[in-house]
């Protein structure tokens, strides 16, 4: 339904407006309005997400969450306006700048943490044909942009001129690089299988009859829990945070930083987070395809619901993790992502290099997941 | 002009001024991120090239791994900074003879019949349906694959020289052994011991006990 409006505006407008605006003029505008109807979600997302964590670790926790502030006095909303309200607190708190601070990068610091965060959105798409940019390179855009965002955090460590920050800064870098080799080799393995790094036709190759058998997470189910564990380790979420590690060093980059800078920092870790939910899903669960064969009426056909409900599912095993288990120490972590995580990958790279062969793909038992692998 | 003229000049006005501003900017921390922006501000003229794969590579190896890990080293100097600025007049002489040496070897390589890079049509958009990044792929792997295999060995050899070198044991090193620890069990830690909850105390203990007398 969505990709049929979608579609119609498309033409329809470029036909309509394009020859009144001249070309030029209208696709900046075209291209504006769709970069507003990715990002303005994203942050509406972002905002309510942060409710919905909260909720869902009361819940583990036997008690309730925010459950006061609310629409209009109406009792039953309570709580649904908490992010509107932390929002506003935020934007009204004072910015302080520490007297030692370097004041530039200080400032620059959360604007280059959000910023690549922002703009990989740009690659991704959620249907067929929805999407700014529907780039050759999609799965290079997302991994170079993501590598980019450790700037931010070891800018502020830096700049903050503070111990905790700084400590806290070398633990983010550290970390991000180490998981981010491990992250790559997982994202190799998947193209490899779809032979492309186009984010669309990736999710095109797991299309087939038998619903959600066709997807990539069995034949590549080693690689799949890697770039999850990865990517919940790249974006400094628990129980991968020791780069924040209240209990050590406070808050770590974000110790100095208040009101809307800390705030940006914060987008930035949940669009981050739900950016590892959408590559998940899009290079191993299938993304916009359904479970269900094509053969069963309604529930068959391909859209962005089920790319959604995907998404979502990800995104609460985020928030699971997170109320389940202990902080890792330091080393643990290094010694995961170099001696566990990265071997690994090597080891399941080779491995879809074997299933790829053709006496292999074209193995009977096996033809439904291996048959798709490799190709044009 | 079009506009893709106005957008290469004002990279290139980007580009050039960071890159003095490597050299210029009395910290090393802001010289790194001068190189940054630099290294960011190229790969946008290369995308104008329509070289996508290279640029975003650029972006990839360079901004998100290299100049991350150089970032983390210089933040941990600690530098003097006139130290640094001595003997700058004694060693210009040296630096820009350097210098023009490069200038003069670019000039003659760009301006070379044998190559005629003036000639060879960069910027013109790739036909439809050919990926920027498969042609290279393909070609790497078939023409050239003997070269990019040698540079291959020669990355790996250079990691484990590096590695080799700069590895020595250390006596008061301390590492954890992995194997033990995931072995351990809580019967190794912890003992318990059955006892009764309350127990009948005796009764002279009962009686407070006198402070010894000043």
């Amino acid at each position: 339904m969505f990709d049929t409006i979608y579609s119609t505006l498309d033409s329809g407008f470029m036909n309509a407006l394009g020859p009144a605006m001249g070309p030029p003029a209208f696709a900046t505008a075209w291209a504006l309005a769709k970069v507003v109807s990715v990002v303005v979600p994203l942050l509406i997302f972002v905002l309510y997400f942060q409710l919905v964590e909260r909720w869902v670790i009361g819940w583990m926790q036997v008690r309730r969450g925010p459950n006061r502030v609310t629409f209009f006095g109406i009792k039953w909303l309570g709580g649904f306006a908490q992010p509107i309200a932390d929002a506003l607190k935020l934007l009204l708190k004072e910015q302080i700048v520490p007297t030692g601070a370097n004041r530039w990068l200080f400032l620059l610091a959360p604007a280059l943490s959000v910023a690549p965060a922002m703009a990989v959105w740009a690659v991704v798409p959620f249907m067929p044909g929805w999407v700014i940019a529907n780039a050759d390179a999609g799965l290079l855009v997302v991994l170079a942009l993501t590598s980019m965002g450790v700037y931010g955090v070891i800018i502020a460590g830096w700049a903050s001129n503070s111990k905790y920050a700084f400590l806290g800064a070398m633990r983010s870098a550290a970390q991000v690089v180490s998981y981010e080799i491990a992250m790559g080799f997982a994202l190799v393995g998947g193209l490899m299988a779809a032979q492309t790094m186009n984010l669309s036709q990736m999710v095109a190759k797991q299309d087939g009859a038998y619903g959600f058998a066709e997807w990539f997470f069995i034949p590549l189910f080693p690689l799949f829990m890697v770039h999850f564990i990865a990517g919940v380790a790249e974006t400094n979420r628990h129980p991968f945070d020791v780069a924040e590690g209240e209990s050590e060093i406070v808050a770590g980059p974000l110790v100095e930083y208040s009101g809307m800078t800390w705030s940006l920092f914060f987008l930035a870790e949940y669009a981050n987070m739900l950016l590892v939910a959408t590559i998940s899903t899009i290079m191993f669960l299938g993304g916009w395809l359904s479970p269900f064969p094509h053969s069963v009426p309604v529930l068959g056909a391909p859209s962005i619901f089920w790319m959604l409900v995907k998404m979502m599912t990800l995104m609460l095993m985020f928030v699971w993790i997170r109320a389940s288990f202990p902080r890792y120490r330091y080393d643990q972590i290094m010694r995961l992502g170099w001696k566990v995580f990265i071997p690994i990958t090597i080891v399941w790279i080779i491995v879809v290099g074997v299933m790829m062969l053709d006496p292999v793909r074209n193995w009977a038992p096996f033809s439904i997941w291996f048959g798709k692998l490799g190709g044009n | 002009m079009t506009f893709q003229s106005i957008i290469f000049y004002i990279f290139a006005a980007i580009l050039i001024v960071s890159g003095l501003r490597v050299i210029t900017a009395r910290n090393p921390v802001h010289a790194v991120l001068f190189l940054v922006l630099a290294f960011f501000t190229a790969s946008g003229l290369w995308l104008l090239l329509y070289a996508e794969f290279l640029a975003i590579t650029l972006i990839l190896v360079y901004v998100g791994a290299v100049m991350v890990l150089f970032l983390f080293v210089v933040m941990m100097l600690d530098i003097n900074f006139d130290k640094l600025r001595e003997g700058f007049w004694k060693y210009l002489p040296v630096a820009a003879t350097v210098a023009i040496a490069m200038v003069v070897e670019m000039v003659l390589l760009i301006t070379s019949k044998n190559f005629a890079l003036a000639n060879k049509a960069f910027g013109a958009p790739p036909a439809a349906g050919i990926s920027n990044s498969k042609e290279l792929g393909r070609i790497l792997y078939t023409d050239y694959l003997l070269p990019f295999e040698l540079a291959a060995v020669i990355l790996l050899v250079a990691i484990v020289a590096a590695i080799a070198l700069t590895l020595r044991p250390r006596k008061e090193a301390k590492s954890q052994i992995v194997g033990d620890q995931v072995r351990v069990k809580a019967s190794d830690r912890l003992k318990i011991i059955k006892m009764d909850a309350e127990k009948e105390m005796p009764p002279e203990s009962t009686a407070i006990p006198t402070p010894p007398a000043a």
